[in-house]
């Protein structure tokens, strides 16, 4: 069941759609704000909100990169692969990166902490390789710049 | 007007660093004139204001902005509310431009997309923006409250008759959002995938009422024109089209980066110029012109002028404007590897020839890469170029992602062949 936060939040953002199936992505992303990514009940509570099928959502959910629809550590490393940061040997930063956590692209590191995914580029590619933590920009990586950067979150 | 502000309107109010100018700031630098001045014309002068400028869409196709707006119907019996969209799901692979007037000068942005509605005469407006592009939306936010509080958006702005409501819609993340029927899906709540044209847009897009979507580097440039009128604008150009054009250069430069520069600036005053040429050790091999859906281009080409016509007739497109450069200790068929990957990761599979051409790309590249190629993987890389056209696919992002791979192909020829018959990279 949604709770009164979610569904407080998702009413308010309705009244900018003239229509309601409009608000399903942003639903998705309101709940998983608060649930940390979306479960088939996750699915089921959406579903009933919006009045539409679970499998209608579930279509909606899964065709877009950042609905996660399976469980992510606490914190989200999007790491850009894409054509400048190739160039500027992201994968070697990558191979670093992977080898210090444990945990490749699209796994999650034993103690839950990180959950690395291959991103589309991200758009800011004079400061390649980058990488996104959360809501945090990181540039001009280096093996050195990646041990610093994941000692900061915990 | 400083001199600055003449020849660099768009990033006059942005520095390194700073946080974006609140609106008292932006109004300080003749901020929201434009729209002053626009309320004072009809609809129809500021869209003729806005065509004789010869402003082109700077999100990668170019199509004439004026044009595109003068197919809005403008019967007051057309289906309303019509609506402005921005698209700022700017998520081409080596393109980084919008996200520096995303968060440098927001009001800039709202400005441009007042004025845009108003010559449409759109009640409502969105700015789609990607999820990764966090800071943006938190600025536009904030600039969207103030402008709302200043009377520049919300109901009868500055005393007029028209009234503009502007959502920020933060997209879930798909490249496909970025084309603009795919990101009318996504914004009305569907998958995104393309839709069939005609019907265009501007007759019928989201939920069927007429809808303009314009990108980023575009809208900003409205106010300067309204305010400084379709010759001023003119006058920047260094080519037939008017305006400046955000340029940025990534890969082994000295100094990579983004700078406003007359549109029609030669390739080498950017590159040689601006980004202070390769690093020491490195030659240029070849470049992306304009992001990662262009086709490149040699060392032959540094003098050709980056407007739209000219990286046309040297067989390229102006894309983006943002160039990637390919130095010669790195292999382009690496490169490509990395290109078609993202394009077969993110086509929506609505289409057959990019839902199953594009990994099939992917795949023989990389066996090329790691020794397991054929002479015969080179013919069926040439074939997926011919397969894979405009007219086969139902949008254009899967030829985009053809054209670095075709041009590849007839550049760095020998590179494929010598990984083949050497069975291994050379660059490694």
């Amino acid at each position: 069941m949604l709770s009164d936060k979610e569904r407080e939040e998702i009413e308010a953002e309705m009244a900018r759609y003239p229509h309601k199936r409009a608000m399903v992505p942003e639903a998705l992303r309101i709940v998983q704000t608060h649930r940390g990514w979306i479960s088939d009940e996750s699915v089921r509570d959406v579903a009933e909100l919006m009045g539409m099928s679970a499998e209608e959502i579930d279509t909606i959910a899964s065709s877009y990169n950042m609905i996660f629809r399976r469980p992510v550590g606490r914190h989200v490393i999007l790491f850009c692969d894409n054509v400048s940061c190739w160039i500027m040997r992201s994968d070697a930063v990558r191979d670093h990166l992977v080898k210090r956590l444990a945990a490749g692209p699209g796994e999650t590191t034993k103690d839950g902490r990180y959950t690395v995914l291959p991103s589309a580029c991200l758009g800011d590619c004079h400061h390649a390789p980058v990488m996104m933590v959360d809501d945090e920009m990181h540039g001009n990586l280096t093996p050195e710049k990646i041990d610093r950067i994941l000692e900061r979150y915990t | 007007m400083t001199t600055t502000d003449e020849k660099r309107p768009l990033t006059r109010n942005i520095r390194a660093g700073a946080e974006p100018p609140d609106v008292s700031a932006y109004e300080k630098s003749a901020g929201y004139e434009g729209l002053r001045a626009a309320l004072k014309m009809t609809p129809a002068e500021v869209q003729d204001c806005v065509k004789k400028s010869t402003l082109r869409g700077r999100g990668g196709a170019g199509f004439p902005t004026g044009v595109k707006w003068s197919v809005v119907p403008m019967d007051p019996r057309a289906r309303s509310p019509k609506y402005f969209v921005v698209n700022a799901d700017e998520m081409e692979p080596g393109t980084m431009k919008d996200r520096l007037l995303l968060e440098g000068d927001p009001h800039q942005l709202i400005e441009g997309i007042v004025i845009g509605a108003y010559a449409v005469q759109a009640a409502r407006a969105f700015i789609y923006i990607r999820w990764d592009y966090k800071r943006a939306a938190r600025i536009l936010e904030h600039a969207i409250r103030e402008a709302y509080e200043r009377g520049y958006l919300g109901n009868r702005i500055l005393g007029s008759e028209f009234s503009l409501e502007l959502h920020v819609h933060v997209s879930n993340g798909r490249y496909m959002c970025g084309e603009e029927t795919g990101l009318m899906n996504a914004l009305e709540g569907k998958r995104a995938t393309p839709r069939n044209k005609p019907p265009f847009p501007q007759q019928s897009g989201l939920w069927g009422h007429p809808t303009i979507v314009n990108n980023v580097e575009t809208v900003c440039n409205i106010p300067h024109i309204v305010r400084n009128g379709p010759d001023w604008f003119k006058a920047l150009s260094r080519s037939e089209d008017g305006g400046t054009k955000i340029y940025g250069v990534s890969g082994r430069v000295k100094n990579p980066g983004l700078w406003e520069l007359p549109l029609g600036t030669p390739l080498r005053d950017i590159i040689e110029g601006e980004a202070g040429g390769m690093i020491d050790g490195y030659g240029l091999k070849g470049l992306l012109p304009g992001g990662g859906s262009t086709d490149f281009l040699t060392p032959d080409h540094l003098d050709v002028p980056m407007d739209y016509g000219s990286v046309q007739k040297a067989g390229s497109r102006l894309g983006t404007g943002t160039i990637v450069v390919l130095d010669d200790r790195t292999c382009p068929i690496g490169m490509l590897i990395s290109l078609e990957v993202f394009f077969a990761r993110e086509s929506c599979g609505w289409c057959t020839p990019c839902r199953e051409g594009l990994p099939w790309i992917a795949r023989v590249l990389t066996a090329i890469e790691e020794g397991r190629g054929e002479t015969r993987d080179l013919d069926i890389l040439q074939f997926h170029t011919k397969a894979i056209r405009p007219g086969n696919t139902f949008c254009a992002l899967a030829p985009g992602a053809i054209e670095p791979l075709e041009s590849g192909l007839k550049f760095y020829r020998a590179d494929f062949e010598r990984h083949i018959s050497e069975k291994r990279c050379s660059y490694k």
